[in-house]
């Protein structure tokens, strides 16, 4: 590929359209106005297209592509929003069933191609990941040779560079002099930044705006590495565990390390009673929590022992959880994030003799380890035959359990009397005691319930967030960067026995020619024309 | 000129590939809690039943079929008959089978495993320690482990008689 070489001596790279060092344009043949896009540097990418390298680059180099990456982002981003997202689906329904049950045809076409969990379907990574790819081609094909071309321009430009820029004026002066000078004190004192040659001026200010949106996608990229982080192993862990009260569990996502023990769960309520509470409650017509409590004890483990045995624990810390306020602890936070009130953890029975009334002796059976046996001595026995945590029929109507977990305890009881030593068998279950025999003289009768309170706590560790918060303000810097100031740059050049002057800003045009009136105001100068504004005048 | 043009978009292409296909692959293949195949089988000691303690660094030396399951999974209760067969038929060559309970009250296995007579490990996994050691978020989980301890297939759903069988040979020890 050649290079071009422009008629004031400078060398531009292949596919330049106005010379880097005195804007001479190099397609003269287009009349009109000047494309000052990237200052008419030659992207690199719409220029060399040999290997396989150069053809991914400048497919990523593409603004449009970028665009429609985006497009489809947001509308794939949009469609994730019609059926519900597989983690707001009910914790036990399959999501393999439940989107086609639930929404039918378009429900399984949704989930199989992955809409269901968006944020982790291979597609959709893709398509972040060709977004940062884009981002950073884009932003280096254009920020260097936009910033050589700045740094190489010349004071003194080409008369068709001039001539073609939007705001172009002539004016014949009497004194050139001084009409240059009281110019460049209006000028300076407008904060241009002022360059001489050979009596030629150009003031420009505010070109650091220009790299605005270079430091804006900066940090978008650095955002998004901060997103990539999180699949790297140690920066980033989210799980959830229940915990019930007197019960110690290790801790999810902490290689075992950590062990918690739930001390106490307490919901308190605002009181009522309260004058300062009296009117507000009224109007919410319900109790209004006050608080969700977990009154936590972190563990360490100590043995470097295998996983499954008995470890041997350490009290590192003791915290109050409550909503805004987790327990942290090398890294981790234990937030306050759901409960479960009142589950069944023990209820209490006494053999009666069902025509007496009489009863002997009591047992308290726990549905988290009931015992097989329960003697009562005196020849009074009970044994727990069968026993469903979470009691339901099954499809053939046997008795079975849903879970594991004691939502509706029932028992198969056996009871062995001085006077029956074969045993009566019943079954016992909230609100039901049936006598399966029929011919029983014993029964079991329920006396006494436990509840235990049990709480849910979210194991969040995020080393990614600081990176994501520099992202961020990076960003919003490069945002403001851009908006708020512009690049404006005026020419006063001396062509012929006239005084030319031409003006560029790459916003705010408005603004750039309330400065120029100000010099014009005072100088012999005359205003420029806004060839656009002609052009729309002229329609 | 040219070749440092060719060699920049090089780097900076090939950086941006490596960090993504890094992040690829953790996020997809290789999730950090999951024991996939090829891996050596995550040691751990758990109890039967009767309180001995069942440690997988021992069973060295032996083909190991692990099962996780619970009596309130019907798919796991069907499997549970083949795999005493299978135990009963291949015991003697080496096979060992450890079904890990997924935290369920000891009565209920006990009464289960009774009414079943079965013979082959039944261990308790309180906490779920193992369970999650192992990635078994659903039931039943099956992984094979080979006499060297390294794991040659993991199956998550039900499995026929057959396919215990199958399994089992696979996991044969040479001796």
């Amino acid at each position: 590929m050649e290079k071009v070489k422009c008629e004031c001596g400078h060398v531009n790279p292949y596919g330049t359209v106005i010379c880097e060092s005195c804007g001479k344009p190099f397609f003269e043949e287009e009349k009109g106005l000047l494309n000052m896009r990237y200052e008419g540097v030659a992207r690199r990418s719409q220029t060399y297209n040999k290997t396989m390298i150069d053809k991914v680059w400048n497919f990523f180099s593409s603004v449009k592509v970028g665009i429609w990456i985006i497009v489809i982002t947001l509308v794939a981003s949009s469609i994730g929003t019609i059926f519900p997202q597989e983690f707001y689906i009910p914790p036990t329904a399959n999501p393999t069933f439940f989107y086609e049950a639930e929404y039918g045809a378009l429900g399984k076409i949704y989930y199989l191609l992955g809409f269901h969990d968006l944020y982790n379907s291979w597609w959709y990574m893709l398509l972040i990941a060709s977004l940062g790819v884009s981002l950073i081609i884009c932003s280096l094909d254009r920020v260097v040779p936009l910033h050589r071309a700045l740094k190489t321009q010349k004071v003194t430009r080409h008369e068709s560079f001039l001539k073609r820029q939007r705001v172009h004026g002539v004016s014949k002066v009497a004194s050139f002099n001084e009409t240059r000078n009281q110019a460049k004190n209006i000028l300076k004192a407008k904060k241009y930044k002022l360059f001489e040659e050979d009596g030629n001026i150009v003031a420009e200010k505010g070109r650091f705006s220009r790299w605005g949106p270079y430091v804006n996608h900066i940090g978008l990229i650095i955002f998004l590495i901060g997103c990539m982080l999180r699949f790297f192993p140690g920066m980033y862990v989210d799980e959830n565990i229940w915990v019930r009260e007197g019960e110690t569990v290790v801790i999810r996502g902490t290689d075992g390390e950590f062990f918690l023990r739930n001390d106490q769960f307490i919901v308190d309520f605002y009181d009522d009673a309260d004058e300062r509470f009296r009117d507000a409650l009224v109007r919410a017509g319900s109790p209004i929590v006050k608080k969700y409590q977990t009154s936590a004890t972190l563990f360490k483990r100590v043995d470097d022992g295998v996983v499954g045995r008995d470890p041997e624990l350490v009290e590192v810390a003791r915290h109050d959880i409550r909503v805004n306020d987790p327990f942290k602890f090398e890294g981790y936070a234990l937030y306050q994030y759901a409960f479960k009130q009142n589950e069944i953890s023990q209820m209490s029975f006494e053999i009666e003799e069902s025509e007496t009334g009489e009863r002997f002796g009591r047992i308290d059976v726990s549905t988290y380890d009931p015992q097989t046996v329960y003697n009562l001595g005196g020849g009074y026995k009970v044994e727990i035959i069968e026993y469903f945590p979470d009691f339901y029929f099954d499809d053939r109507r046997t008795p079975a359990s849903k879970s594991r977990i004691p939502n509706n305890p029932a028992f198969i009881f056996k009871i062995i009397t001085p006077d029956n030593e074969e045993g009566e068998i019943s079954f016992v279950g909230i609100q039901t005691n049936q006598d399966i025999n029929g011919e029983n003289t014993h029964q079991m009768r329920f006396v006494d319930i436990d509840m235990n309170h049990v709480t849910n706590l979210v194991v969040r560790k995020d080393y990614t967030l600081g990176i994501l918060m520099v992202g961020g303000i990076v960003f919003m810097i490069g945002l403001i960067q851009g908006m708020y100031w512009t690049h404006r740059r005026v020419w006063i050049q001396k062509v012929n026995d006239e005084l030319w002057m031409s003006a560029h800003t790459n916003k705010n045009w408005y603004g750039l020619k309330k400065d120029i009136e100000a010099v014009v105001s005072k100088t012999e100068l005359t205003m420029p024309m806004d060839n656009v504004e002609e052009e729309e005048k002229k329609s | 000129m040219k070749n440092r043009r060719f060699i920049t978009r090089l780097l900076v292409l090939l950086s941006i590939s490596i960090a993504l296909g890094y992040t690829f692959y953790t996020s997809f293949a290789n999730q950090k809690d999951i024991v996939a195949v090829g891996d050596i089988a995550p040691n751990f000691v758990l109890k039967d039943l009767e309180g001995n303690e069942i440690e997988l660094h021992d069973l060295r030396g032996k083909g190991v079929f692990l099962n996780f399951w619970a009596t309130v999974c019907p798919p796991c209760v069907d499997e549970m008959p083949y795999m005493e067969n299978n135990f009963q038929k291949y015991k003697d060559q080496g096979i060992e089978i450890i079904a890990v309970n997924f935290d369920e009250q000891p009565i209920r296995i006990e009464r289960f495993v009774d009414r079943l007579n079965l013979n082959f490990s039944i261990v308790l996994d309180p906490g779920l320690q193992v369970s999650q050691v192992y990635g078994v978020r659903e039931l039943p989980a099956t992984f094979l482990i080979d006499e060297n301890g390294v794991v040659i297939e993991r199956r998550i759903g039900a499995l026929t008689e057959q396919m215990v069988e199958d399994y089992v040979q696979k996991i044969l020890p040479s001796q």
